[in-house]
């Protein structure tokens, strides 16, 4: 069977699996974005409690990996009485834990903000709130973006791993093709070069392309 | 509700403490072979020959861009398709030892990329050949800077291990899907290797910024 026989009678897998990936992948991503962001800020709080809960979750997500992480949600939580589907197990699973170490990306790039913006927009009488949504957060996002980028294809890397508790993505489909044809090189390297594509030709240009643009709005071009 | 069993606990304790000793084995294997491994890809990037710098550079970028689970996949369903039997001990130490490889390539990169460049011109002027240049020269100087990424990695690669038990190397995770797919009891076994892992990482972590912090002062750069 040539590789062009093999592509048109499993191609329509390998789209439904790069689609839930792609799902997984968004979902994942702004979760840990808003987790970055409430834990990178909260780990910054002169409060103790805020300081020691963003610490919490911050060195236990960033300590243990993700597939225990994954594992234990999926089997211990229903323990508790919480259910989640897979599908919604998944993409917290690799929230949570990309979250975390987002969280650091946060906290760094804020206290890399001059201190005289923070002296200027204290002087200028800016509430707390203002004082970050307006002066420190959008430098600091400036700063924060080149990291992010890893980050991001971690996280889409990441979520290959929620195959393992049999939400249908991209690598799920690789496997059940392997299971049903033994083409182990076609099925796997399918997949592999869908990844590869996915991350450079999508994820990384358009990180690259909102670095530009955000420089650009600052100022900074 | 919640029902945590001590006596259980106990019971698969040994067990989990043997797989302990597989799971670190796997991580200490996995990463000599990526130090290794790796300096010859950065080195790799560094020849004057075009195509070669230019094959090393994407399969770099391959490596580090697409999941290490599915490589691993890869290499342990690949070989036998081609007459290759791999153990999952050879096929998982290869992939992941490949995989920090490509990452301490970088790591190494941005090292020896931070040597000054009167070092270089120095060994050309003293008529050094290129093999003493890197070995006697640069990369002494290189390895200190690259420290504070290799320990990174070192608890990246540690925690990166569970994606082994997918072939079936019988490393700390493998124990506990068995453990659990014996008794039916998932709660004891998942939360030992979440524990395990942060009793092991977080002080590796800590010990990681001491030599670093040690290797700093002893070279009399901070």
């Amino acid at each position: 069977m040539s590789y062009l026989d093999f592509l048109a009678e499993h191609g329509g897998r390998y789209i439904d699996g790069t689609l839930i990936t792609a799902a997984q992948f968004l979902l994942a991503a702004v979760l840990a974005i808003l987790l970055a962001l409430i834990a990178g800020l909260m780990k910054l709080s002169a409060n103790p409690i805020a300081k020691g809960v963003a610490v919490t979750y911050i060195e236990f997500f960033r300590g243990t990996s993700l597939l225990v992480q994954l594992f234990w949600l999926f089997f211990v939580l229903p323990l508790f009485g919480i259910t989640f589907d897979k599908f919604t197990t998944g993409f917290i699973a690799v929230g949570l834990n990309l979250g975390a170490y987002g969280a650091e990306l946060v906290r760094g790039a804020i206290q890399s903000v001059p201190k005289g913006q923070w002296e200027a927009s204290y002087a200028l009488s800016m509430s707390p709130a203002t004082q970050m949504r307006r002066i420190i957060l959008p430098q600091a996002f400036v700063a924060m973006l080149p990291p992010w980028g890893n980050l991001i294809i971690e996280l889409l890397k990441g979520t290959a791993l929620v195959s393992l508790i049999a939400v249908s993505d991209l690598m799920f489909e690789a496997r059940q093709i392997n299971g049903s044809t033994y083409l182990s090189a076609q099925a796997f390297g399918t997949a592999l070069v869908i990844y590869y594509v996915f991350a450079r030709l999508l994820v990384t240009p358009f990180m690259r392309w909102l670095e530009r643009t955000m420089r650009r709005r600052m100022g900074r071009a | 509700m919640l029902d945590w069993r001590w006596d259980f606990t106990f019971e698969i304790m040994p067990r989990m403490l043997w797989a302990t000793l597989n799971t670190l084995m796997a991580a200490g294997i996995g990463y000599a072979i990526a130090i290794v491994l790796g300096l010859v890809l950065a080195l790799a990037q560094r020849t004057p020959y075009r195509p070669l710098t230019f094959v090393v550079r994407e399969a770099v970028e391959f490596i580090r861009s697409t999941p290490l689970v599915l490589q691993i996949f890869f290499v342990f369903y690949v070989g036998p398709q081609y007459g290759v039997t791999l153990s999952p001990w050879v096929a998982g130490m290869i992939a992941i030892g490949l995989h920090y490889a490509a990452y301490l390539s970088e790591v190494y990169r941005g090292g020896i990329e931070s040597v000054p460049k009167g070092q270089w011109e120095a060994c050309t002027a003293l008529n050094m050949s290129t093999a003493q240049t890197y070995f006697r020269i640069i990369i002494p100087q290189a390895l200190p800077l690259s420290v504070a990424g290799m320990g990174n990695y070192l608890v990246g690669i540690f925690k990166d291990t569970p994606m082994l038990s997918v072939i079936g190397v019988a490393e700390l995770m493998h124990a506990a899907n068995a453990i659990g797919g014996q008794h039916y009891r998932y709660l004891e076994p998942y939360t030992i290797v979440g524990v395990v892992f942060l009793l092991i990482s977080l002080p590796s972590a800590g010990l990681i910024r001491a030599f670093e912090a040690w290797v700093r002062r002893k070279l009399g750069m901070s």
